[in-house]
């Protein structure tokens, strides 16, 4: 204690400033990032394994103050073309903040995260569902706070956004729901997935009475994701310009394909929309919805999940992919466990390492080598708990 | 199914309506039977119907009466389909079915388990369990203060896990029950009002938790 201590003994023990572990952690983390950006690939891996080396010594098994790289040389190691960052923040769910302030706090959260890249990613990708039952005054305040992002920011709408007035107060916010636009060389297309046949109708549901059925992953009342027609046709036709060896990125909000049909993690035309993205080399779609860590390859395109800054969802019990890696079971105790944001790193030939900052944790990388291999190289780290 | 139960109810309560009056000693609400005809009551003490005492004492009429008490009662109580409602939106796994005991002795008090012992075991066990689920998937039933429910992390009660209890949960420095944990999730990520642990509520949502792993064999202290 160091009011029992004398002057002089404070002077000799020169305590400067009482860190807590957590601050340590965040501090050692934050300085290995900025180290390893710096780095070559041969000294990335020096580091990387003396960390290890340092852990295994510690006898530490769950390395919770001395973090351990699993990730990040993103620097093209040929020398030639540089890629480029994307940072993505996803599935908030606002209420209005007398509702619930937990979920705005977690919002503010991502964005100082973004905020604090250096060097600031060239865009940040805002993967849907910024509003919980999409009420004017959710999507209000959640513009709000994106615009406090220093980075230009592409929006894409979810299920939560859409169904209380039908995507119009989305649509006057943030304009299109369906739009293409081309960054150093790669086309990117954001979709929205989550149209749904009216059920609403015949039942003589309100506007809130639809927005709250749609609002639960498990009702079944509602219908399956889709993009639908019209938007598949504009789909072709945006992409009749660009020419197969372009790198194509595809944001969607519900995953493009089909994993658990009871909790829409599905979209219903799904193989349709593959079709249209066959004939290019490089295809990935990048989806939020899933809350989790989720990895999938269907031929040449490559799927990435997104986490939600909200909760997270357990995983489906059946229809994992095979090449996903779970993430840690989230620990009901730790608030902020299995949630966060992420960034993306696109090399010069459009495949991306998708990076999971998972709050509280060490970061999940996903490389296109682990998915292009088919599982065979740069297998992400494994979880201590995974699901029951 | 509904027929011959209800009409014998009815007839029961008919029956039974003057003792039961004066038994009560109060006053009853229902209007006072008209001369020349009999009130028929419903066991819910408080629909009636005006029968003429020279009506038919047939099962045709018998029928009409049950029919025009059940119409009542259903007019009144519009949420009377809460069970159809919940499981169209959620899906509740149904209880085991008992069914290969009808007919087999020794195993009820009564005698014989007939085909109605067998629906009463499943109607009343899976009522609970869909109860259970209202109340896992409405922030309002729980209480919450932020409008968050159960099924906003578990839908379909995913990673509840109800085999692994009890088990030693090291973040409560002791070993947990389901219901510590369901308590735990109510006053935290809820933020609602803990439960009892035999409120009608909390009994209900350990059965939703607990139907939803039918078929998972337990295994107590799993981490």
């Amino acid at each position: 204690m160091s009011h029992d201590l004398s002057d002089d003994m404070n002077d000799k023990l020169k305590i400067p400033h009482i860190r807590s572990v957590e601050t340590r952690h965040l501090e050692e983390r934050e300085a290995l990032f900025r180290g390893l950006r710096n780095l070559d690939r041969r000294a990335f891996l020096k580091a990387s394994g003396g960390a290890a080396a340092a852990a295994v010594a510690a006898g530490v098994t769950y390395p919770f103050h001395s973090f351990l790289p699993i990730n990040v040389a993103y620097a093209d190691e040929s020398g030639a073309a540089q890629g480029f960052n994307f940072a993505y923040i996803s599935d908030s769910h606002l209420y209005v903040k007398k509702t619930n302030e937990r979920f705005v706090r977690q919002l503010l959260r991502a964005v100082d995260d973004v905020n604090s890249l250096d060097p600031q990613p060239d865009f940040v990708l805002y993967g849907g569902d910024l509003a919980q039952l999409g009420r004017r005054e959710e999507l209000d305040m959640g513009a709000q706070i994106l615009k406090s992002l220093k980075a230009p920011v592409h929006m894409m709408a979810g299920e939560h956004d859409w169904y209380y007035d039908i995507g119009e107060h989305w649509n006057t916010l943030f304009g299109p729901e369906h739009y293409s636009f081309d960054h150093k060389g790669v086309h990117f297309v954001v979709l929205m997935s989550v149209h749904e046949k009216d059920f609403w109708s015949a039942r003589g549901m309100s506007p809130a009475e639809r927005m709250h059925t749609v609002a639960g992953l498990d009702n079944a009342v509602q219908s399956a994701f889709e993009v639908g027609a019209p938007q598949r046709e504009w789909l072709k036709q945006d992409l009749d310009k660009v020419s197969a060896s372009t790198p194509v990125i595809v944001f969607s909000h519900s995953p493009l394909y089909k994993l658990y049909r009871p909790w829409n993690f599905w979209t219903d035309d799904a193989e349709d929309v593959q079709a249209i993205l066959q004939r290019f080399d490089h295809v990935t779609v990048l989806h939020g919805h899933t809350h989790q860590v989720l990895t999938n390859r269907i031929g040449n395109i490559q799927f990435h999940g997104m986490l939600s800054t909200a909760w997270p969802w357990p995983y489906a019990p059946q229809g994992l992919p095979a090449l996903t890696v779970q993430m840690n079971r989230p620990n009901p105790f730790d608030a902020n466990d299995g949630l966060g944001d992420g960034s993306v790193a696109v090399h010069p030939d459009g495949l991306v390492d998708k990076l999971y900052n998972l709050w509280n944790r060490n970061p999940m990388q996903v490389k296109a080598s682990y998915l292009s291999s088919g599982g065979k190289s740069d297998i992400p780290v494994a979880p201590t708990l995974s699901s029951y | 199914m509904k027929t011959p139960a209800l009409l014998a109810l009815a007839l029961l309560a008919a029956s039974l309506h003057a003792s039961a009056q004066d038994a009560a000693g109060t006053p009853q609400q229902s209007p006072a039977p008209a001369s020349g005809t009999t009130q028929v009551k419903l066991c819910d003490n408080k629909t009636t119907v005006q029968v003429p005492k020279d009506a038919p004492k047939t099962r045709e009429e018998g029928q009409k009466i049950s029919d025009s008490l059940m119409a009542q009662w259903k007019a009144a109580n519009p949420g009377k389909d809460w069970v159809q409602a919940e499981v169209e939106a959620h899906q509740v796994v149904t209880p085991e079915d008992n069914s290969k005991l009808v007919g087999t002795g020794q195993s009820s008090t009564y005698g014989t388990v007939t085909q109605q012992d067998v629906q009463v075991w499943n109607n009343e066990t899976y009522k609970m369990a869909v109860y259970g689920s209202t109340v896992f998937h409405s922030s309002d039933e729980l209480g919450s203060d932020i409008a968050v429910s159960c099924d906003m992390c578990h839908p379909r009660a995913a990673n509840t896990h109800p085999e692994t209890y009890p088990k030693f949960q090291p973040q409560l420095g002791r070993v947990a029950l389901l219901r510590d944990m369901i308590n735990w999730c109510i006053e935290h990520p809820v933020r609602g009002k803990v439960l009892a642990p035999d409120d009608p509520k909390m009994r209900a949502l350990e059965a939703y938790i607990l139907a939803q792993r039918k078929g998972v064999p337990l295994d107590y202290g799993k981490r």
